[in-house]
């Protein structure tokens, strides 16, 4: 039982008179997973939290869950399911206690509940501990007994803001894919928050790259990737160089030139970094433009040495590109 | 229900009684002490007598309650020993003793039955009696003071940061350089705090003046005096008014001063 | 580890001060139960004095507790609210009304006292009732209800968890009793053994406040104090250690859990 979410003219303004997120208008559809990515302060999280139910839209806003006005209806009752960033478990019961509170506030039979709260503990691979006390939990199980918590209920929407930032990079790479396997299963409209575009490449059916409390672009990965709406959307997601071609100016992606060894090419290795995939190598040109190169860790000139920059890929169409930098 | 609403009710019964019970009785206070309660405590010598003599017990009171509550609180603290955890409980066994209580107690102490005079007699002295003059009372009042300002002292010397100490050893400090410039600096906030609850107690308690039927004048006993035996009420009503405002005005200060550690 | 004169210097002062702390309560604990107090400890135990004193001023002990759980009572209900309210907002208002609750705390009791009995005294016949004291009580008492369940509150991450509740569908008195309250149960617990004491022990508000049909623990013991002979004094005090220092210690090792929960 998914839903198809559609925000119109939703903004937010805190009382003090900053505003958090210009007036918006999205939708998303049933069983879409839709991530919302950007900076720190965008809004994300304000967003995100609008679709809830725990902030209120400016005056004129409208939130509708397939078609019904749920402006007015606060989270409680608006059968959503969330995942705060930090878990905001209850301390005062144990995993099978939190993961079971959503159906016994709703009133959910008890020995109907228990099998549920069985199921979501064997689905999180929780086995075990449901007699646990939360602080004698792991970080990855918190976050797990959090997820379980959310969807325990069967909530149209599941919510998460950044379910996994307070996670080392092994932990969040597992339960990154656990949570899309998980995700694709349910087939429920969610919103992830992120500002890690790994996670929402990954993640997401759709991207909703944010700016200052604007979208600035929507669309899936490739989208964002390869056809930038601006210069924001393209710093954002993934690096970028100017290349100044008899063209003009282009962006390109790092990975997307190639270098080879020339005692006339325009530019001058500065620095060779190994990052395991690629070596990362910083270029220089005589009027000190820099550019960043992504080759395979395969005969890398070294620092000193002259080099000549191929451009093997395509460039970014952007509308930024085609005005001069 | 709408959060404010909700809020307003909730803490609606609080305030209702905080305005009936106590600012509403403040309000009367000010207003029966009248111009004349006022000008009387104003022109009578003897009152200035009583507020000088309240002040200075309060002021030793806090002197000594600081000094013997740093030493005891900072040795606590920092050193580890067998028993330590039942000497603790008897030094803050007193925290619950009402003044009148600690007033008995000093004359168990100083009295005229007291251990002070049963050992000064078993020695082949006088019998030394001081529980009734002005040192009974401010070893009551220090009595009364002692466990709860050891246990801010003891509180904030625990949170010290060891590598301050530490680093200032290495740099060549000794002992009584880390205690004037790591440790007191350190605990300043919460020795602000403690004294001014010790002045401020010791300012307006008056059980163990009571108990002691001591022959100082402390403000309270002369409020309770003018109150119940002198039937005055306009000046015990302008004594109790300012010496309300004063303990108050003093906490809020030492709150300003030490960041909130204070009452 | 050597210790070395720096330790047994501290040690030796902080034994100097338990000893006068202590010494007092263990002579008048023995007063309390020697038969003759002329002759000593050599006279022989009694309970005499025990009885005789629960026979004249029974009575005070057992109005005193019940002042006590009837303000622990009235302080839970409306303090606990009142904490909850605060905790949740943020405001300069919110920082108004915390700062003006806890004002009777920084008030000589006597001022008041003397204002209540203006202000109601002639009211009815609530002067002669226990009401009356309650009322001072409850107010003496609410700010160290509030301190305490407020401290905890502020420790959790109290939006985030109501967030949550909500996001699971619980109303507010689900969450409410289900979320927020199990987890303040430690400050709760602290702040209502505080109040007992507390209530217990006041006298600066209720020498001023009782009638000779109200007269509570620390007033009677004042009056033995000044009228009874010591050992009645002391078998007195006695009754009220036994009553005070169970709940002191539970009250300690209460504030200590809290503690380490809230770490
Ligand atoms: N209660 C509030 N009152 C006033 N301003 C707020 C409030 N909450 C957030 N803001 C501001 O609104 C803006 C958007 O905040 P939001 O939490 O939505 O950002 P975010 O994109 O989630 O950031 P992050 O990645 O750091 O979580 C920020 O500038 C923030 O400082
Ligand atoms: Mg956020």
């Amino acid at each position: 039982m998914s839903v198809a979410i559609r925000l119109a003219g939703c903004g937010r303004t805190w009382p003090g008179g900053s505003i958090a997120l210009h007036p918006l208008d999205l939708d998303i559809a049933a069983g879409e997973t839709l991530v919302l990515l950007g900076p720190s302060g965008c809004g994300k999280t304000t967003l995100l939290r609008l679709i809830a139910g725990l902030e209120a839209p400016d005056a004129g806003g409208r939130v509708f869950f397939d078609g019904e006005d749920v402006t007015r209806l606060p989270i409680e009752r608006r059968h959503v399911g969330m995942v705060f960033q930090s878990y905001a478990l209850f301390p005062n019961m144990d995993v099978a206690g939190n993961i079971g509170y959503g159906l016994r506030v709703r009133g959910v039979a008890r020995a109907a509940a228990r099998r549920r709260v069985d199921e979501m503990l064997a689905m999180m691979r929780l086995d075990g501990l449901g007699g646990r006390r939360i602080e004698a939990l792991s970080g990855g199980q918190r976050q797990r007994v959090a997820l379980a918590r959310a969807i325990a209920p069967r909530p149209r929407v599941l919510l998460l803001d950044e379910p996994l930032s307070a996670l080392d990079a092994r932990l969040r790479e597992q339960l990154r894919q656990e949570i899309d396997a998980l995700l694709r299963s349910l087939g429920i409209t969610a919103v992830y928050v992120t500002h890690d575009q790994a996670e929402a490449m990954a993640l997401g059916d759709r991207i909703a790259a944010m700016e200052k409390g604007r979208i600035a672009q929507i669309g899936t990965g490739r989208d964002l990737y390869h056809r930038p709406a601006n210069d924001f959307v393209a710093g954002f997601v993934g690096d970028t160089n100017r290349l100044a071609t008899p063209e003009g100016e282009r962006l390109v992606r790092p990975e997307h030139l190639a270098l080879r060894r020339s005692a006339t090419g325009g530019f001058t290795v500065v620095q060779a970094t190994f990052l395991g995939p690629v070596v990362r190598v910083l270029l220089r040109d005589a009027a000190g433009r820099e550019l960043r190169a992504d080759v395979p860790d395969e005969d890398v000139p070294a620092p000193g040495e002259r080099v000549a920059v191929l451009f093997q890929g395509r460039s970014l169409e952007t509308e930024a590109a085609a005005s001069p930098a | 229900m709408p959060d404010r609403l909700r809020a307003a009710l909730l803490i609606a019964p609080a305030l209702a009684v905080f305005l009936a019970f106590f600012l509403v009785p403040l309000g009367q206070l000010a207003v029966a002490g009248g111009a004349g309660g006022y000008t009387t405590i104003l022109t009578e010598p003897r009152y200035w007598r009583s507020l000088a003599s309240t002040l200075l017990v309060a002021a030793g009171t806090t002197a000594i309650t600081l000094a013997i509550a740093t030493a005891v609180g900072l040795f606590l603290a920092r050193t580890r020993f067998p028993g330590r955890g039942t000497l603790l409980a008897l030094l803050t066994l007193p925290l619950a003793f009402p003044g009148v209580v600690v007033g008995y107690l000093v004359i168990m102490l100083a009295g005229r039955q007291g251990l002070v005079a049963n050992i000064s007699l078993a020695l082949g002295g006088d019998r030394i009696v001081f529980a009734y003059s002005l040192s009974g009372l401010l070893l009551g009042y220090v009595y009364f003071s002692i466990p709860r300002t050891l246990l801010t002292v003891m509180a904030a010397a625990e949170k010290l940061d060891p590598r301050l100490e530490e680093a200032a050893r290495s740099l060549g400090a000794s002992s009584f350089g880390v205690l004037r410039d790591v440790l007191l600096p350190g605990l300043a906030p919460a020795l602000t705090a403690a004294g001014a609850i010790c002045f401020a107690t010791a300012t307006g308690a008056f059980g163990t003046a009571f108990a002691l039927a001591s022959r100082i004048d402390v403000l309270p006993m002369v409020i309770y005096t003018e109150f119940t035996l002198q039937a005055n009420l306009a000046v015990a009503a302008a004594l109790s008014f300012l010496l309300g405002l004063a303990t108050w005005a003093v906490l809020a200060l030492a709150r300003g001063a030490s960041g909130g550690a204070a009452a | 580890m050597r210790r070395g004169i720096g330790f047994w210097t501290g040690l030796g002062f902080t034994l100097l001060i338990s000893a006068f702390l202590i010494l007092p309560v263990l002579a008048s604990v023995i007063a309390g139960v020697t038969a003759n107090q002329f002759v000593g400890l050599s006279s022989g135990l009694t309970t005499r004095w025990l009885v005789e004193v629960w026979a004249n001023y029974g009575g005070t002990v057992l109005l005193s507790l019940r002042i006590a759980l009837a303000t622990l009572a009235v302080t839970l209900l409306i303090g606990i609210p009142a904490a909850y309210v605060l905790a949740r907002h943020a405001g300069v208002t919110a920082r108004l009304v915390e700062e003006a609750l806890v004002m009777p705390v920084a008030v000589p009791g006597i001022a008041t006292a003397l204002g209540l009995i203006l202000a109601y005294g002639a009211v009815g016949d609530l002067r002669a009732s226990w009401l009356f004291i309650l009322a001072g009580h409850v107010v003496f008492c609410l700010p160290f209800m509030l301190r305490s369940v407020l401290a905890v509150l502020l420790a959790l991450d109290l939006k985030g968890l109501e967030e949550a509740a909500r996001a699971c569908g619980a109303s507010w008195p689900q969450r409410f009793l289900g979320v927020v309250l199990p987890n303040v149960s430690g400050g709760v617990l602290a702040g209502s053994l505080m109040v007992v004491t507390l209530s217990l022990g006041e006298f600066n508000m209720t020498l001023l406040l009782h009638t000779p049909f109200t007269r509570t623990l620390p007033v009677g013991l004042a009056d033995a104090y000044t009228a009874l002979r010591t050992e009645m004094a002391s078998a007195y005090t006695l009754i009220f250690f036994v009553l005070i220092v169970p709940l002191l210690s539970a009250m300690q090792w209460a504030a200590s859990r809290a503690e380490r929960l809230g770490r």
